[in-house]
Protein backbone atom coordinates (compact mmCIF):
# COMPACT_ATOMS: atom_id res chain seq x y z
CA UNK A 1 0.00 0.00 0.00
CA UNK A 2 1.47 3.25 -0.98
CA UNK A 3 0.71 6.86 0.02
CA UNK A 4 -1.24 7.57 -3.22
CA UNK A 5 -4.63 8.97 -3.03
CA UNK A 6 -6.07 6.91 -5.40
CA UNK A 7 -5.89 3.63 -3.63
CA UNK A 8 -8.92 4.69 -1.60
CA UNK A 9 -10.71 1.42 -1.47
CA UNK A 10 -14.37 1.55 -2.69
CA UNK A 11 -15.61 0.01 -0.03
CA UNK A 12 -14.33 2.34 2.63
CA UNK A 13 -15.53 5.12 0.38
CA UNK A 14 -19.23 3.49 1.03
CA UNK A 15 -19.44 2.58 4.84
CA UNK A 16 -22.60 1.08 5.80
CA UNK A 17 -24.21 4.65 7.00
CA UNK A 18 -24.16 5.96 3.38
CA UNK A 19 -26.18 2.81 1.87
CA UNK A 20 -30.08 2.52 2.10
CA UNK A 21 -32.39 0.81 -0.03
CA UNK A 22 -36.11 0.90 -0.28
CA UNK A 23 -35.75 4.67 -0.28
CA UNK A 24 -39.04 6.39 -1.01
CA UNK A 25 -38.91 9.39 -3.34
CA UNK A 26 -41.55 10.90 -5.50
CA UNK A 27 -39.12 13.01 -7.82
CA UNK A 28 -35.53 13.70 -8.98
CA UNK A 29 -35.22 16.19 -6.06
CA UNK A 30 -36.43 13.81 -3.48
CA UNK A 31 -33.78 10.88 -5.21
CA UNK A 32 -30.96 13.56 -5.14
CA UNK A 33 -31.93 14.64 -1.78
CA UNK A 34 -31.91 11.13 -0.65
CA UNK A 35 -28.03 10.33 -1.62
CA UNK A 36 -27.49 14.18 -0.55
CA UNK A 37 -29.12 12.67 3.36
CA UNK A 38 -26.86 9.74 3.09
CA UNK A 39 -23.57 11.66 2.12
CA UNK A 40 -24.18 13.83 5.37
CA UNK A 41 -25.40 10.75 7.98
CA UNK A 42 -21.80 9.06 7.31
CA UNK A 43 -20.25 12.10 7.50
CA UNK A 44 -18.97 13.32 4.37
CA UNK A 45 -20.80 16.60 3.64
CA UNK A 46 -22.71 18.90 4.74
CA UNK A 47 -26.25 19.73 3.95
CA UNK A 48 -25.38 22.33 1.76
CA UNK A 49 -23.43 19.59 -0.71
CA UNK A 50 -26.92 18.29 -1.34
CA UNK A 51 -28.98 21.72 -2.51
CA UNK A 52 -25.49 22.32 -4.86
CA UNK A 53 -26.02 18.40 -6.31
CA UNK A 54 -29.72 19.15 -7.28
CA UNK A 55 -28.20 22.68 -8.23
CA UNK A 56 -25.87 20.65 -10.81
CA UNK A 57 -29.02 19.21 -12.33
CA UNK A 58 -30.72 22.38 -12.65
CA UNK A 59 -28.27 24.28 -14.63
CA UNK A 60 -26.57 21.45 -16.35
CA UNK A 61 -29.47 19.16 -17.40
CA UNK A 62 -29.66 15.44 -16.02
CA UNK A 63 -26.53 14.17 -17.68
CA UNK A 64 -25.88 12.78 -14.53
CA UNK A 65 -28.11 9.26 -15.58
CA UNK A 66 -25.50 8.19 -16.87
CA UNK A 67 -26.65 4.70 -17.55
CA UNK A 68 -29.92 3.23 -17.94
CA UNK A 69 -31.66 3.62 -14.64
CA UNK A 70 -28.40 4.87 -12.53
CA UNK A 71 -27.82 8.55 -11.65
CA UNK A 72 -24.36 10.14 -9.80
CA UNK A 73 -25.24 12.36 -7.74
CA UNK A 74 -22.59 14.94 -7.61
CA UNK A 75 -21.39 18.77 -7.61
CA UNK A 76 -17.90 20.16 -7.73
CA UNK A 77 -15.32 20.07 -4.54
CA UNK A 78 -16.34 22.80 -2.24
CA UNK A 79 -16.43 23.86 1.91
CA UNK A 80 -19.56 21.64 1.50
CA UNK A 81 -17.42 18.64 1.32
CA UNK A 82 -15.65 17.53 4.15
CA UNK A 83 -13.89 14.09 3.09
CA UNK A 84 -14.35 12.13 -0.18
CA UNK A 85 -17.26 9.31 -0.34
CA UNK A 86 -19.77 8.04 -2.14
CA UNK A 87 -23.56 7.10 -1.45
CA UNK A 88 -26.11 4.58 -2.70
CA UNK A 89 -29.78 5.09 -2.48
CA UNK A 90 -31.81 1.82 -4.39
CA UNK A 91 -34.93 3.88 -5.03
CA UNK A 92 -38.38 1.81 -3.91
CA UNK A 93 -39.75 2.78 -6.94
CA UNK A 94 -38.21 3.80 -10.10
CA UNK A 95 -38.63 8.17 -10.54
CA UNK A 96 -37.82 10.09 -14.02
CA UNK A 97 -34.77 12.55 -14.18
CA UNK A 98 -35.78 14.08 -17.84
CA UNK A 99 -33.34 11.77 -19.58
CA UNK A 100 -34.32 11.22 -23.05
CA UNK A 101 -32.22 7.83 -22.97
CA UNK A 102 -31.90 6.33 -19.53
CA UNK A 103 -35.24 7.42 -18.03
CA UNK A 104 -36.27 6.37 -15.11
CA UNK A 105 -33.84 6.11 -12.42
CA UNK A 106 -33.67 3.42 -9.68
CA UNK A 107 -30.30 3.76 -8.23
CA UNK A 108 -28.90 7.26 -7.52
CA UNK A 109 -25.19 7.05 -6.37
CA UNK A 110 -24.41 10.43 -4.76
CA UNK A 111 -20.32 11.67 -5.21
CA UNK A 112 -18.44 14.56 -3.12
CA UNK A 113 -14.86 15.06 -3.90
CA UNK A 114 -12.39 17.18 -1.56
CA UNK A 115 -10.35 17.57 -4.91
CA UNK A 116 -9.86 16.69 -8.63
CA UNK A 117 -8.07 13.63 -7.68
CA UNK A 118 -8.93 11.77 -4.46
CA UNK A 119 -11.64 10.01 -5.41
CA UNK A 120 -10.72 8.87 -8.87
CA UNK A 121 -9.30 5.40 -7.89
CA UNK A 122 -12.61 4.10 -6.17
CA UNK A 123 -14.68 5.81 -8.83
CA UNK A 124 -12.58 3.82 -11.76
CA UNK A 125 -13.56 1.00 -9.64
CA UNK A 126 -16.97 1.67 -9.77
CA UNK A 127 -17.02 2.00 -13.05
CA UNK A 128 -15.52 -1.25 -14.03
CA UNK A 129 -18.34 -2.83 -11.25
CA UNK A 130 -21.53 -0.91 -12.83
CA UNK A 131 -19.77 -2.15 -16.77
CA UNK A 132 -19.90 -5.80 -15.39
CA UNK A 133 -23.85 -6.59 -16.06
CA UNK A 134 -24.43 -9.73 -13.76
CA UNK A 135 -22.74 -7.52 -10.74
CA UNK A 136 -25.26 -4.78 -11.96
CA UNK A 137 -28.34 -6.69 -11.57
CA UNK A 138 -27.70 -8.20 -8.13
CA UNK A 139 -26.77 -4.56 -7.11
CA UNK A 140 -30.01 -3.38 -8.32
CA UNK A 141 -31.73 -6.21 -6.17
CA UNK A 142 -29.88 -6.20 -3.32
CA UNK A 143 -32.58 -6.00 -0.04
CA UNK A 144 -30.45 -4.99 2.62
CA UNK A 145 -27.10 -2.52 2.74
CA UNK A 146 -25.32 -5.19 4.08
CA UNK A 147 -26.05 -6.98 1.13
CA UNK A 148 -25.00 -4.08 -1.55
CA UNK A 149 -21.74 -3.84 0.65
CA UNK A 150 -20.84 -7.53 0.45
CA UNK A 151 -21.48 -7.82 -3.17
CA UNK A 152 -18.90 -4.75 -3.69
CA UNK A 153 -16.57 -6.18 -0.91
CA UNK A 154 -16.93 -9.27 -2.98
CA UNK A 155 -16.25 -7.67 -6.09
CA UNK A 156 -13.22 -5.31 -5.07
CA UNK A 157 -11.39 -8.75 -3.48
CA UNK A 158 -11.48 -10.14 -6.92
CA UNK A 159 -9.97 -7.56 -8.45
CA UNK A 160 -6.74 -6.93 -6.24
CA UNK B 1 -4.66 9.17 -30.47
CA UNK B 2 -6.21 11.29 -27.94
CA UNK B 3 -9.64 11.02 -26.26
CA UNK B 4 -11.25 13.42 -24.07
CA UNK B 5 -14.31 12.30 -21.85
CA UNK B 6 -16.53 15.63 -21.19
CA UNK B 7 -18.55 16.01 -18.43
CA UNK B 8 -20.82 18.85 -16.19
CA UNK B 9 -17.91 18.89 -13.78
CA UNK B 10 -14.84 17.18 -15.07
CA UNK B 11 -14.69 14.95 -11.47
CA UNK B 12 -17.89 12.39 -11.66
CA UNK B 13 -19.41 10.98 -15.28
CA UNK B 14 -16.45 11.70 -16.87
CA UNK B 15 -14.35 9.26 -14.92
CA UNK B 16 -17.01 6.77 -14.99
CA UNK B 17 -16.82 7.34 -18.94
CA UNK B 18 -12.76 7.69 -19.35
CA UNK B 19 -12.45 4.36 -17.22
CA UNK B 20 -14.57 2.92 -19.73
CA UNK B 21 -13.22 3.72 -22.91
CA UNK B 22 -9.61 3.16 -22.14
CA UNK B 23 -11.37 -0.30 -21.72
CA UNK B 24 -12.87 0.27 -25.07
CA UNK B 25 -9.79 1.41 -26.53
CA UNK B 26 -7.88 -2.13 -25.44
CA UNK B 27 -10.55 -4.03 -27.03
CA UNK B 28 -9.27 -2.23 -29.96
CA UNK B 29 -6.42 -2.79 -30.03
CA UNK B 30 -5.85 1.25 -30.36
CA UNK B 31 -3.09 2.85 -28.57
CA UNK B 32 -4.80 6.22 -26.73
CA UNK B 33 -4.92 8.01 -23.71
CA UNK B 34 -7.51 9.43 -21.89
CA UNK B 35 -8.37 12.92 -20.52
CA UNK B 36 -11.21 14.31 -18.88
CA UNK B 37 -12.91 18.07 -18.79
CA UNK B 38 -15.33 19.69 -17.86
CA UNK B 39 -18.05 21.69 -20.07
CA UNK B 40 -16.57 24.79 -19.06
CA UNK B 41 -13.12 23.76 -20.62
CA UNK B 42 -14.27 21.20 -23.26
CA UNK B 43 -13.78 23.38 -26.14
CA UNK B 44 -10.42 24.29 -25.37
CA UNK B 45 -8.90 20.99 -24.57
CA UNK B 46 -11.32 19.61 -27.16
CA UNK B 47 -8.75 21.22 -30.06
CA UNK B 48 -5.88 18.88 -28.93
CA UNK B 49 -7.72 16.06 -28.88
CA UNK B 50 -8.70 13.38 -31.63
CA UNK B 51 -12.07 11.99 -30.53
CA UNK B 52 -14.68 13.58 -27.59
CA UNK B 53 -17.03 11.67 -26.00
CA UNK B 54 -19.69 12.74 -23.64
CA UNK B 55 -23.57 12.13 -23.41
CA UNK B 56 -26.20 14.15 -25.75
CA UNK B 57 -27.15 17.25 -23.58
CA UNK B 58 -23.42 18.29 -23.21
CA UNK B 59 -22.53 17.54 -26.72
CA UNK B 60 -24.81 20.24 -27.64
CA UNK B 61 -23.77 22.53 -25.62
CA UNK B 62 -20.49 21.44 -26.81
CA UNK B 63 -21.22 22.84 -30.26
CA UNK B 64 -19.10 22.40 -33.06
CA UNK B 65 -15.47 21.23 -32.17
CA UNK B 66 -12.42 19.96 -34.87
CA UNK B 67 -12.44 16.24 -33.05
CA UNK B 68 -14.97 13.92 -33.69
CA UNK B 69 -17.52 13.57 -30.98
CA UNK B 70 -19.08 10.53 -30.23
CA UNK B 71 -23.03 10.55 -28.02
CA UNK B 72 -22.44 8.03 -25.86
CA UNK B 73 -26.09 7.03 -24.25
CA UNK B 74 -24.83 4.14 -21.39
CA UNK B 75 -21.27 5.29 -20.03
CA UNK B 76 -20.99 1.80 -18.39
CA UNK B 77 -21.85 0.02 -21.66
CA UNK B 78 -18.16 -1.09 -22.59
CA UNK B 79 -19.54 -2.44 -26.00
CA UNK B 80 -21.56 0.42 -26.73
CA UNK B 81 -18.06 2.61 -26.43
CA UNK B 82 -16.53 0.09 -28.31
CA UNK B 83 -18.77 0.25 -31.22
CA UNK B 84 -18.99 4.04 -31.66
CA UNK B 85 -15.61 4.51 -30.98
CA UNK B 86 -14.54 2.06 -33.76
CA UNK B 87 -16.63 4.10 -36.26
CA UNK B 88 -15.25 7.51 -35.10
CA UNK B 89 -11.80 6.15 -35.73
CA UNK B 90 -12.94 4.95 -39.04
CA UNK B 91 -14.17 8.18 -39.69
CA UNK B 92 -11.95 10.05 -38.72
CA UNK B 93 -9.35 8.01 -41.00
Amino acid sequence: MTANSQQIALLDALPETAVAVGVRAADWREAITAAGDLLVASGATTDAYTAEMIDTVERLGPYIVLAPGLALAHSRPSPSVLRTGLSWAALAAPVPFGHEANDPVRLVIGLAAVDHDAHSGALAKLARMLADAGRMRALQDATSAAEVRRLISEYEGGQE
Amino acid sequence: MKLLAVCGMGIGTSIILKTNAEKALQNLGVDGEVEVADIGTARGAAVTADVVLTSGELAAELGEVPAQVVVVDNFVDVDEITGKLSAAIQARG
